[in-house]
């Protein structure tokens, strides 16, 4: 039993992205033709070049035909994937898995999600009949217990860790400001989000991950068929999946600071990879705020810095557009928002864009040409119970 | 012997000060305070509670039937005493019964538990209340008890019953329409004057019955939705001016089915051995129950008393309780509403969901809730537990926003992320002490969606500290 990875087997060589916004005037069909078009021009082919789909919506469609119908797509082997906020990145694993199976010469993965049609405020989940007794909590509620255990666990002031929480907010919403693509463009000061009023713990709205609508694309080759398409493509170099068995939730010693699943699943990408060092051989990363906390404490399960060590980090700008390591350089879940189905092959799109230097100067990360892999990571579910999903990618073998 | 064995009692947490409706309602209100259900209790939830206070004392009572009795039924057609069966995690051969609508209902189920052959459960439990600045608003109020009657071959009996009294008549005194939320009153006088000339009737019948003369009895209970007739007659019977128990009138208020069974505890609470009770009803005629103490209740500790409840309640203001009676119609959560539970995953899952039992794997660590893949199980609804930490949501759909939420570790292993509730936001801590509650969390289809939650514990020692600002560490 082991898990081995496809290092260099596989090959992003096309990919599109929407615009993450309140499309009220675009339908989940709208989305998918938008994101599929770009990538397919992207890179170079047609619908009928790409021999296999895989298509993440956590909850905007059931089943294949919910992309076979709108791309009109002849024949094709079209899945739906469902795995939390992993669902996008889920999608793309299992589309590289396919050709690097042999299975297929190319697979597209596509995720999307219309969440502005509910009329409701943030996500909200399928009904899945069942006994009552589960929580109805809000993911902002579960996740604001991180902060005050960071803070007694570290011996940070529990208002001095605002200020450090806002700093990675204001961290994201610069970075959105500079990026098209994003919901928010807007940048924000620490103060400004100190001064927002709490909604769960001492968490503000503005803590909190946006609500969008979007859709992402990337097509898949194997590696070796790769330059037929781009002279630049991303090569795949780990994808790692822990799917938590919620004992976090029931285990005493779990003390909140740290999310057991993200750190079993670093370490197997990591090992898939060949990486002992990411802070300093990651180009840049992009994880899942869909939280201010859990910026915080990804910080430290992705082993970007010491524990206990990612406030002052924060703060010394370690992650900024121009720091040692830049985090979220899009924007992230923060400017983007978070259509659930979409995000993991968003991040991917900033790797992207990013690693093959066309980001434009303004919002270049600052590790350019002096790194060239990237890690982009989800999260689904609340601490002690999760999903954790981390790729790394990269432009050069080996 | 047969007679009572053990009770419990449950008032809710909330206090209404009687003072403050007026200035809202226009009209009404009066002195003292009343008990008030929180928004997340029910009949059903009160009488669980009140249940498992009375069964404490004797946990190993063989019980034939359990007895559930109120005016403010949850539910009709389906029955709400099999609930209470549910969350005592009672056997299946334990029957379960209701007796609705009237507070007679509560003598009838007392005199089905007196007169069977196996120790059974009777559970009075009621919500009160009418129209905003109505006296029934006011002077009511929200109680549950429950009393374990049985023989000396089941256990010690506490006081045995030595005879009864009736005397039945058809009067309109108060009513209400199956639908209506409040009851209407005829004149006041008539009722009364009814109450006046039918209680003696009962009375001389129990003294006769049980041979006593009026001389001996050292505690009189009047129970009845009539709090002038409740007065008139305790002063009419000729018993000691002293022997005349406190209905509480100023603190918990009239608690309507609750009130026989309540007050009836309150007696025992303050009997010593070989002492007469009596137990007279003013509800549709009139009906008296005697009952003498033995040596047993001296040594006898209820679970939690009447006068430390009564002390540890917290205020509620007056518009929270319309909103929470349904009288005052406020946004609701923007939110989607909860789907109604499943029935089918409730029956699977009933000793989780209604009885709280986790289970215990090879290692010793407890789940909640508990997975099929371990073969011991672990009741945990008496275990006490400590907040590892909290949050507060004001986001969450709640019919009493801010939802307050606690990771909660228990007492001899098992955590559990789970609601709190009679609490104030501003009052919880890490470390808080916090016990299991039957609550019901929402009503979606009609369909009651009962589960636990925890909440402070609260004895007098702590609320004094609590009052004096020194709250402990």
């Amino acid at each position: 039993m082991a898990s081995h990875g496809i290092k260099d087997r596989v090959a992003i060589i096309g990919m599109g992205c929407t615009r993450f916004a309140e499309h009220w005037d675009k339908s989940l069909d709208d989305l998918l033709i938008h994101a599929s078009d770009a990538a397919f021009t992207s890179a170079g082919v047609t619908k009928q070049d790409v021999d296999a789909y895989w298509f993440g919506t956590a909850q905007s469609a059931m089943s294949g035909i919910a992309l076979a119908r709108p791309l009109q797509l002849e024949g094709k082997p079209v899945t739906r994937v469902e795995n939390y906020c992993a669902t996008g990145s889920e999608a793309l694993r299992q589309a590289c898995y396919a050709v690097a199976s042999g299975a297929y010469d190319s697979a597209m993965a596509i995720g999307a999600e219309k969440v502005k049609d509910s009329g409701m405020q943030g996500l909200n989940a399928f009904p899945v009949p069942n006994d009552g007794t589960s929580r109805t909590l809000t993911a902002a509620a579960m996740f604001s217990m991180v902060a005050p255990a960071y803070a007694q666990k570290y011996g940070v002031d529990r208002a001095h860790l605002k200020r450090v929480l806002a700093r990675i907010a204001s961290k994201n919403h610069a970075n959105g400001a500079k990026n098209p693509l994003a919901q928010f463009r807007k940048e924000m000061s620490v103060d400004q989000l100190c001064a927002m009023p709490v909604v769960a713990g001492d968490l503000s709205v503005f803590d909190c991950a946006g609500v969008a609508d979007g859709a992402a694309a990337a097509i898949v080759v194997r590696a070796e068929d790769a330059h037929r398409y781009t002279d630049r493509p991303l090569y795949i170099k780990a994808l790692s999946l822990v799917a938590g068995n919620g004992s976090g939730l029931m285990d005493p010693s779990y003390d909140y600071t740290t999310f057991p699943e993200i750190v079993r699943c670093a370490e197997d990408a990591y090992a898939q990879a060949g990486i002992t060092d990411p802070r300093h051989q990651l180009a840049m990363a992009e994880v899942h705020d869909c939280f201010t906390p859990t910026e915080l404490v990804l910080m430290e399960d992705l082993g970007f810095c010491e524990r206990g060590t990612a406030w002052s980090e924060i703060e010394a700008g370690s992650f900024d557009l121009d720091g040692d390591l830049p985090v979220n350089p899009d924007g992230g879940l923060k400017s983007f928002g978070h259509p659930t189905g979409a995000s993991g092959l968003r991040m991917m799109y900033e790797a992207w864009l990013q690693l093959r230097g066309e980001a434009p100067p303004e919002r270049r990360i600052s590790t350019y040409g002096e790194r060239d892999l990237a890690l982009t990571h989800n999260l689904g579910g609340f601490p002690g119970e999760m999903v954790s999903f981390i790729s790394i990618l990269g432009t050069s073998l080996g | 012997m047969r007679g009572i064995l053990s009770w419990g009692i449950h008032l809710p947490y909330r206090r209404l000060d009687r003072s403050t409706i007026a200035a809202i309602a226009g009209i009404g209100g009066g002195k003292g305070h009343r008990t008030v259900a929180s928004f997340d209790e029910d009949a059903t939830t009160m009488g669980v509670e009140a249940a498992r206070r009375a069964l404490a004392p004797v946990p190993d009572i063989a019980l034939g039937s359990v007895w559930m009795s109120t005016v403010a039924a949850p539910y009709f057609d389906k029955t709400n005493a099999t609930t209470v069966h549910a969350a005592l995690r009672l056997a299946g051969e334990v029957a379960a019964y209701d007796t609705l609508g009237s507070v007679k209902s509560t003598l009838g189920a007392l005199r089905a538990a007196l007169s069977s052959d196996a120790p059974a459960l009777v559970v009075a439990s009621d919500l009160r209340g009418g129209l905003p600045g109505s006296g029934d608003e006011a002077n009511g109020g929200d109680a549950a008890a429950a009393l374990v009657i049985g023989s000396d071959s089941d256990g010690p009996v506490l006081a045995e019953f030595v005879g009864r009294g009736v005397a039945t008549e058809e009067f309109l005194d108060r009513w209400r329409t199956p639908g209506d939320s409040r009851s209407k009153l005829w004149e006041e006088r008539f009722g009364e004057t009814r109450y006046a000339a039918l209680a003696p009737i009962a009375w001389k019948a129990a003294l006769a019955a049980a041979d006593i003369e009026v001389a001996a009895i050292d505690h009189l209970v009047v129970a009845g939705t009539h709090d002038r007739a409740n007065t008139s007659v305790a002063r009419s019977l000729g018993v000691r001016a002293d022997a005349i128990v406190d209905t509480m009138a100023a603190t918990v208020g009239n608690t309507g089915a609750a009130s026989p069974a309540l007050l009836l505890s309150a007696a025992l609470e303050r009997s010593r051995p070989d002492q007469l009770i009596a137990l007279v009803v003013l509800a549709d005629g009139a009906e008296v129950l005697l009952f003498r103490t033995t040596s047993a209740i001296a040594s006898f500790v209820p679970a939690r008393s009447i006068a430390t409840q009564i002390a540890g309640g917290g205020p509620i203001a007056y518009g929270k309780f319309l909103a929470w009676r349904g009288n005052l119609t406020v946004e609701p959560p923007r939110r989607p509403e909860p789907p109604r539970p499943s029935a089918t995953a409730a029956n699977r899952a009933r000793d989780w969901k209604f009885g709280f039992v986790g289970s215990v794997d090879t290692d010793g660590e407890v789940h909640l809730p508990p997975s099929q893949l371990d073969a011991e199980r672990r009741p945990m609804a008496a275990a006490l537990g400590t907040i590892a930490t909290y949050t507060i949501d004001k986001l969450s759909y709640s019919l009493n926003p801010p939802v307050v939420f606690a990771v909660v570790d228990f007492d001899g292993g098992g955590r559990l992320p789970i609601e709190l509730t009679d609490v104030d936001a501003a009052e919880v801590e890490i470390g808080g002490r916090v016990e299991m509650t039957f609550r019901r969390l929402f009503t979606s289809d009609g369909v009651h969606n009962y589960f636990w939650k925890a909440r402070p514990i609260r004895d007098t020692a702590h609320t004094a500290a609590v009052a004096a600002g020194n709250e402990e560490s």
